[in-house]
């Protein structure tokens, strides 16, 4: 199972790194085609320890669906802390508290926690430095407005979380 | 048209760069400019892709700027993230008006 999900996720990243067929004359590479099957055998069978360990969830049609969902949030918090760096730094007296925090995600996979703390720095005045392994997250706050742990996890970690269980957990 | 669009699209990416790197010169500590670095650059970058996406159309290069928008969208937050534990780790201290620093306060996780 977790060779069939490697094998189809290394196929596609080819084929859309090589784009064997041609629209203009209707033609097909072949010899990139097989190439992209053999290697992609061949990465399945070296390189499947390093995969995730549940690969059901490549094959779970709502997972992506709320993956989709999640997309334009994601986007829009990141227009949101690009206007707020952009706010601090022309400001000429830069309107900054900064300061590290802990939070708690009540996230399990590990996958989920890497997309978490991602979408975390991405966002309005945030940057993980590091997490452990009961859940606990240590965030670089830009601008501190809450130091208790749960405080600040309602500020920085709620927004996401509902939306990450659903793809990732 | 798309051509237009393209090009807008590349003028807001350059804008985003522009005030990422502003910020990289203008804060105080490493953490801070960590921030100014990931967000607007990150930002920045996405829109030039997109903008090559809409100038060059649903060929190979259009293609190969879309899964670029998806590598950098995951590899930049992390690079951002392994750059601030390894400073905090190597006692890199806080912009001296800083709040409040749990990390160190806690032994570095390791609690």
């Amino acid at each position: 199972m977790r060779r069939i999900g490697l094998f189809l996720v290394s196929m596609v990243i080819w084929y859309l790194l090589t784009w064997p067929y041609n629209f203009q004359n209707q033609t097909m590479d072949w010899q990139i085609f097989f190439a992209g099957i053999i290697f992609s055998i061949l990465a399945s069978i070296l390189f499947v320890e390093v995969f995730t360990k549940y690969p059901h969830k490549l094959f779970a049609p709502v997972r992506y669906f709320w993956a989709l969902c999640y997309l334009p949030v994601l986007f829009f918090y990141m227009l949101i802390a690009n206007f707020d760096v952009m706010y601090r730094v022309i400001h000429p007296k830069m309107p900054i508290r900064p300061g590290i925090v802990k939070v708690k995600t009540r996230l399990k996979s590990e996958s989920g926690r890497t997309a978490l703390a991602n979408s975390i720095t991405l966002t309005p005045g945030t940057l993980s430095v590091d997490i452990t392994d009961d859940g606990y997250l240590y965030i670089h706050w830009i601008n501190v407005k809450n130091t208790d742990v749960e405080g600040a996890s309602k500020q920085i970690v709620a927004r996401f979380e509902p939306l990450l269980e659903k793809i990732f957990d | 048209m798309n051509e237009l669009i393209g090009i807008v699209c590349f003028g807001i990416g350059i804008v985003f760069n522009f005030f990422g790197c502003l910020g990289l010169l203008r804060f105080p500590d490493i953490y801070n400019r960590l921030q100014a670095g990931t967000k607007c650059v990150t930002f920045g970058t996405i829109f030039l892709l997109i903008g090559t996406l809409v100038y060059a159309g649903f060929n190979a290069l259009g293609i190969k700027a879309v899964l670029c928008l998806v590598f950098i969208l995951i590899t930049s937050p992390t690079a951002a993230h392994a750059i601030s534990r390894g400073a905090h780790h190597s006692k890199v201290k806080l912009w001296k008006k800083s709040v409040i620093d749990i990390y160190e306060e806690e032994g570095e996780g390791k609690k």
